[in-house]
C-alpha cells in the first residue's frame, strides 16, 4: 500500500496516538476532555474539505450529518436495545446513504445555490425532529442510565467512546489524504476546477459528487454517534446547530483548504482560541466576532489559508504535507 | 370559519413585512450577484436600532426614518469592506465574507445585549373590525411595508438613479461603457438593500419581543421568499413573502404551528430543486 | 527557641484547620432566555452562602467548612452546560453540585453529574423524567411537573362546577409539556373536555395563530405557558387579542413579580408556585418563610419570587445532608438525603428511594397565585389551597 511509504500518513498515526495515549496515562480527564473537542472539529473540518477543498461545493449545513449520526445512535440504542457500536457504524451508513440519495437531488444545483439549499436541508431537518415525537421531539434523547452499566460503568465508557472518537480522528485524515492521492480524488479536483470541462474529459461529475457528499457525510455521523453517546443525551437545537457547521467552514479556511492537513491544523488552532475565550467572563461570546474576523480577513487576503501561505513561502513543505 | 380568515388575514399582513425584508436580500443579488448572509443580522441590527431610538425618547414610528438611514450607511460599508474586492471572484467568496460580517455583527450585539429578549413597548391599541381583531401595531407595520415598496418602485422606474441601478443588474460591462460608475452604484444597491432589511427589523420589533439572534429566523424566511419569486426579481420577493404568509396563515389552523417551519423549508429546498428561477422568474 | 517552633506548628494545624471550604459548583444562564429566573436563583443561593457563612460555615464532625460557590454562564444553552459541568468536576474539583435553572438544562447537567459520581441537588427543574433514567445521584427540590396543574384544574372545578372546555396550550419544552401531558389526563379523568392540546416551539413570539386556535375551540379556560419569556409574551397577546377566556392560568410566568410589568394584561392571570412569600410552613430547621423574606429584602431590596426561595432551599437541604452525613464523602451524603423527611420554609422535603424514580420530589407541593388589584396596585395573592388563601379567586377574570 503506497499509504504505508507515505510521511504524512505517519505523521498522522503518531498525532492520533499521542491524542489517545497521553490523557490516558497519564489519567489527565480534563485533558481528555478537551481533545475530545478538538478532536470533534478536526473530524467535521477535514470531511468538510471533501466537499470545499477537493469538489469545490460549499455545504453549509455539514452538520446535519453530525446530528442525524447522533440521533439514530441513540434511539437505536434506547429504544430498539442495539448494541452502541453496531448502533454507531448503522448510523453512519445510513446517513451516507441518505446524503448519497439527497446528493443527487441538490448536487445539480451551482453555487450560492447549493450552499442555501444545505441550509435549508439542515433547518428543514431539524424542525422535523423537533416535531418527531418518536425522537423525543423537542426534548430530544435521554438515554437510561444503564447503558453505560452495559460498557461497563461510566468511567470505562466513557475512556472507550473516547479512543474511538480519536481513531474516527485519524481515519478521517487518512480518508483525506488517500482521497488525494486517488483518481477520485483526482475527478473531485477536476469537477471544482471546472465542472463542463470535466464532464467533457469524461468524469462521471453527478456521480463523483454524489459520492464525495455521502462520504463527507459517514465519519461525521459516526462521531456524531459517539458524541452524542458519550454525552447521554441529544436535543435538536445542538445536534444540528448552523453555528458549528460554519465554524467548520471557517476551520477548513482558516488551515487552507484542499490541503489534507490544512484543516485538520485550522480545526485545532481554531478549538483552542475558542475554548480560551469561552472561559474568560465577558468575552465568552467574542469568539464569534474573532471567527468572523478571521474569516474575513481570510478570505480578503489569504484564501489559501495557513497551508496555503506556508507552501507559498516553503514549497518543499507541500510535498510533506499535502 | 372566523378564525380560518381571521388566520390567514394575519398571514397576510406578516407577509407583506417579510416581502420588505426579501426584497432588501433579493436587489443585492439581482445587482450584483451576491447573497448577501449578513442579511439576517442586519435585520436584528434594525430591531435593536429602534429600541435604542425609542429608548431616546423618538416617536416609534418617526424613528423608522433615521433607522432607514442607518441601514443605508451601514450597507455602504460592509460593501467596502466585506464586498467590493472579490465581487468579481467566485461565489464562495462573498457568501463566506457576508456570513463572516454577519459573526462579527452577532457577536458584538451579543457582546453588547446578550442574548435575553428584548421589547419596544409601543401603546398599541387592539382594534376589532367585522369580528376581526389586530393590533394596531400590526396593521401599522404592514401599511409601512406596503408604502416604502412603492417607494422603492418609484425610485428604480421613475429615477435616473433607479434607472442606473437598473442598468448596472441587467449587464455591469454594458452600464459601464455607458458612462455610469458602477462601483458607487453597486455600493449604493446595497446599502438600499441593508436598509430595507433594517426597516423591516424595525418594523418587526413594534410587534414582537426580539434577541440579537432573532434576525435568522427572517433571514431564512427571506430567503424562501425570495426564491419562490425568483432570485433578483424585487417584485417577486414582494408576492413571496406574501405568499409565505398566507401559507403560514392557512395551514396554522389546521395543523401543529410548529409544523409550519418545516413546511416553509422543505418548499424552500424543492423550489430550488425544481423551480430555481421561482414562480415569478428570476435573474438566473 | 523550641517554643517558637511549637506555637508556629500550632498556628500551622490552627490556620489549617480554619481554611477549610466546601466548594459548591453550578452553571448559572445569565444570559439567554433563561437569564430572569436564573439570576433570581442564583441570588437564593447566594443568600445562603452568606447566611451559612455567616454562622461560620457548615459544621460537619467538629469543624466548620465555610461554602464557596463556583460558577460559570451557561447562556441557557444545552451543550455549554456539558461543557461547564465537566469542567467543574475535573478541572476546579468542587465537592458537591447544584443544577442549572430549568428542567432541560438540569438534565443534560444529570448526565455528567451521575456519570462521575457527584451529588447534585436540582432545583429550579421540575420535569419527572429525569428522575426516570436510573440516576443516582440527582435530588430534586421542586414539585415534580406531574403535579403542577392538578391542583390548578382542582381549584377550576371548585371556582365553576358547570366548567367543561379547556384548552391547554403548552411551550414543547421538556419541563412544559411534561406538565401539560399530566395536566390532560387529570382533566379528562375530572370530565373536562381537553378542546386544544398544543405545544409551540420554544421561540415563538407571534402565538397569533395560536391564539386563533383557542378563540376557534371554544375553550372557556386556558392552562399552560412555559418559561417567564414566552408567557409573558403569551399573556401580552392574549389580552391584546380580546381572548374570551373565563380563566388563564400559565407556567411560570404569572409567578414572577416582573409579570406586573404587562399590566392590565396580567390582572387575572394565574399561576402554580412552588412557594410565596405568604405562606405558612412550620419548618423543623433553617429558617422561617418570614425570616427568608426579610433576609432577602435587606440583601436585595425586592420581595423573594419562588425561584429564590428554591434557590436557598437548595443550599440549605445540601447542608442539612452533609450534617446528617457528618462528612463530605459522597456515598454518605447520599444516604442522608435518601433518609430526609422534614419540613423546612420552602416546604416539605422528602425524596423518592424508588430506584425507578430516585430523587424525585415526593413531599412537596405546589400553591396557586393569581394577580389582582389591591389599593389600585397589582399583587399576587394566593388563592388555592383554601387553608393558605390570602384573597379569593376572581372568577371569571374577563
Amino acid at each position: 500500500m503506497k499509504l504505508f511509504k507515505n510521511t504524512l500518513f505517519w505523521l498522522i498515526v503518531l498525532v492520533t496516538a499521542a491524542f489517545a495515549l497521553v490523557p490516558y496515562l497519564s489519567g489527565n480527564i480534563t485533558l481528555r476532555e478537551t481533545l475530545v473537542l478538538s478532536a470533534i472539529y478536526v473530524i467535521l473540518a477535514a470531511n468538510l474539505n471533501l466537499m470545499i477543498g477537493y469538489t469545490g461545493y460549499v455545504n453549509f449545513g455539514s452538520i446535519v450529518f453530525f446530528g442525524l449520526g447522533g440521533y439514530l445512535t441513540l434511539w437505536l440504542v434506547t429504544a430498539h436495545g442495539v448494541n452502541v457500536f453496531l448502533a454507531v457504524l448503522i448510523a453512519g451508513l445510513v446517513t451516507s446513504a441518505l446524503a448519497f440519495a439527497l446528493g443527487i437531488g441538490i448536487l445539480r444545483l451551482r453555487g450560492a445555490y447549493f450552499a442555501l439549499a444545505t441550509i435549508g436541508v439542515n433547518e428543514a431537518v431539524k424542525d422535523f425532529v423537533s416535531n418527531f415525537d418518536a425522537w423525543g421531539g423537542s426534548e430530544g434523547i435521554f438515554m437510561p442510565f444503564t447503558a453505560f452499566k452495559a460498557l461497563g460503568g461510566a468511567g470505562r465508557a466513557l475512556w472507550i467512546v473516547y479512543f474511538l472518537i480519536i481513531l474516527v480522528m485519524g481515519v478521517s485524515l487518512v480518508l483525506s489524504l488517500w482521497v488525494k492521492r486517488s483518481k477520485f480524488g483526482l475527478g473531485l479536483f477536476a469537477i471544482r476546477e471546472d465542472e463542463d470541462a470535466a464532464v467533457v474529459l469524461g468524469v462521471k461529475a453527478p456521480l463523483f459528487k454524489s459520492l464525495a457528499y455521502s462520504l463527507s457525510a459517514f465519519l461525521p455521523a459516526v462521531a456524531g454517534g459517539l458524541y452524542f453517546f458519550k454525552n447521554g443525551s441529544v436535543v435538536p437545537e445542538e445536534a444540528f446547530n448552523l453555528n458549528l457547521s460554519i465554524e467548520a467552514i471557517v476551520m477548513v479556511m482558516l488551515g487552507g483548504q484542499g490541503t489534507v492537513s490544512g484543516p485538520a491544523i485550522g480545526a485545532f488552532l481554531y478549538e483552542r482560541l475558542r475554548g480560551m475565550l469561552l472561559t474568560i467572563p465577558g468575552l465568552s461570546n467574542f469568539h464569534m466576532v474573532i471567527a468572523g474576523v478571521l474569516l474575513l480577513l481570510i478570505i480578503l487576503f489569504a484564501p489559501g489559508g495557513l497551508m496555503g501561505w506556508l507552501y507559498r513561502i516553503w514549497p518543499r513543505l507541500r510535498r510533506v504535507l499535502e | 370559519m372566523l378564525e380560518i380568515v381571521s388566520s390567514v388575514l394575519d398571514g397576510l399582513l406578516i407577509g407583506l413585512i417579510y416581502g420588505l425584508a426579501s426584497i432588501g436580500l433579493t436587489l443585492i443579488f439581482g445587482v450584483m450577484d451576491v447573497v448577501n448572509l449578513a442579511h439576517g443580522s442586519v435585520i436584528a441590527l434594525g430591531m435593536f436600532s429602534l429600541l435604542m431610538f425609542f429608548g431616546a425618547g423618538l416617536n416609534p414610528y418617526l424613528a423608522l426614518v433615521p433607522v432607514l438611514l442607518l441601514g443605508f450607511a451601514f450597507g455602504v460599508v460592509i460593501y467596502l469592506i466585506a464586498v467590493r474586492r472579490i465581487i468579481n471572484g467566485p461565489s464562495l467568496m462573498t457568501l463566506l465574507s457576508t456570513y463572516a460580517v454577519s459573526m462579527i455583527i452577532i457577536g458584538v450585539g451579543t457582546a453588547l445585549w446578550s442574548t435575553s429578549p428584548y421589547n419596544v413597548n409601543i401603546k398599541s391599541e387592539t382594534l376589532n373590525i367585522l369580528g376581526y381583531t389586530v393590533t394596531s401595531a400590526r396593521l401599522i407595520a404592514a401599511l409601512a411595508a406596503v408604502l416604502v415598496t412603492f417607494a422603492l418602485y418609484y425610485f428604480l422606474y421613475k429615477t435616473t438613479l433607479g434607472k442606473a441601478v437598473r442598468a448596472v443588474s441587467n449587464n455591469r460591462e454594458a452600464a459601464e461603457l455607458m458612462g455610469i460608475p458602477s462601483q458607487q452604484i453597486l455600493a449604493i444597491s446595497f446599502g438600499i438593500g441593508t436598509a430595507l432589511a433594517m426597516l423591516s427589523g424595525a418594523l418587526i420589533a413594534t410587534m414582537f419581543p426580539f434577541t440579537i439572534l432573532s434576525g435568522g429566523i427572517y433571514e431564512l424566511k427571506s430567503f424562501v421568499a425570495s426564491v419562490l419569486g425568483g432570485l433578483g426579481n424585487p417584485t417577486g420577493a414582494l408576492f413571496g413573502g406574501i405568499i409565505l404568509g398566507l401559507i403560514e396563515g392557512s395551514v396554522a389552523p389546521f395543523i401543529q404551528v410548529s409544523w409550519t417551519n418545516v413546511i416553509e423549508f422543505v418548499l424552500f429546498v424543492l423550489i430550488l430543486l425544481f423551480f430555481p428561477r421561482g414562480l415569478l422568474g428570476g435573474r438566473r | 527557641m523550641k517554643k517558637l517552633w511549637f506555637t508556629l506548628l500550632l498556628a500551622a494545624i490552627a490556620s489549617f484547620g480554619m481554611a477549610q471550604t466546601i466548594t459548591i459548583g453550578l452553571t448559572v444562564s445569565k444570559t439567554g432566555k433563561y437569564n430572569v429566573e436564573s439570576v433570581n436563583q442564583l441570588n437564593g443561593i447566594k443568600l445562603w452562602q452568606q447566611w451559612i457563612n455567616d454562622q461560620g460555615g457548615i459544621p460537619v464532625g467538629n469543624k466548620k467548612y465555610k461554602v464557596e460557590l463556583k460558577y460559570y454562564d451557561d447562556e441557557s444553552k444545552a451543550e455549554r452546560v456539558q461543557q461547564l459541568y465537566s469542567r467543574l468536576i475535573s478541572q476546579d474539583k468542587v465537592d458537591f453540585l447544584i443544577s442549572p435553572y430549568s428542567s432541560g438544562l438540569t438534565a443534560k447537567a444529570a448526565v455528567i453529574s451521575e456519570q462521575y459520581g457527584k451529588v447534585m441537588v436540582a432545583t429550579g427543574a421540575a420535569s419527572d423524567s429525569i428522575f426516570k433514567l436510573g440516576y443516582e445521584n440527582v435530588y430534586q427540590i421542586y414539585t415534580p411537573a406531574s403535579r403542577y396543574l392538578t391542583a390548578t384544574i382542582d381549584m377550576l372545578k371548585a371556582a365553576d362546577a358547570n366548567l367543561k372546555k379547556i384548552a391547554i396550550v403548552y411551550e414543547d419544552s421538556k419541563f412544559a409539556k411534561a406538565v401539560a401531558t399530566a395536566a390532560k389526563s387529570y382533566a379528562q379523568n375530572a370530565g373536562l373536555n381537553v378542546v386544544l392540546f398544543e405545544g409551540y416551539p420554544p421561540s415563538t413570539t407571534d402565538f397569533g395563530p395560536i391564539i386563533n386556535k383557542i378563540k376557534a375551540s371554544g375553550a372557556e379556560a386556558l392552562v399552560g405557558g412555559g418559561h417567564y419569556a414566552d408567557g409573558a409574551t403569551f399573556a401580552r397577546q392574549l389580552y391584546e387579542q380580546k381572548t374570551p377566556l373565563k380563566m388563564i392560568a400559565l407556567l411560570v410566568a404569572p409567578a414572577s413579580d416582573e409579570f406586573a410589568q404587562l399590566g392590565d394584561a396580567a390582572l387575572g392571570v394565574a399561576a402554580p408556585s412552588q412557594w410565596e412569600p405568604l405562606v405558612k410552613y412550620t419548618p423543623d430547621c433553617g429558617v422561617t418563610p418570614g425570616q427568608f423574606v426579610s433576609m432577602y429584602e435587606k440583601a436585595y431590596g425586592k420581595t423573594p419570587a419562588y425561584r429564590a426561595a428554591g434557590g436557598f432551599a437548595a443550599g440549605l437541604v445540601l447542608q442539612k445532608a452533609i450534617m446528617d452525613a457528618g462528612s463530605l464523602d459522597s456515598a454518605k451524603v447520599r444516604a442522608a438525603l435518601d433518609n430526609m423527611d422534614l419540613t423546612i420554609f420552602f416546604g416539605k422535603i422528602k425524596f423518592s428511594t424508588d430506584p425507578k424514580s430516585h430523587g424525585l420530589q415526593l413531599g412537596h407541593d405546589m400553591v396557586q397565585i393569581q394577580w389582582q388589584k389591591k389599593d389600585g396596585k397589582l399583587v399576587k395573592e394566593i388563592v388555592w389551597p383554601l387553608g393558605a388563601k390570602t384573597a379569593d379567586l376572581i372568577y371569571p377574570i374577563r
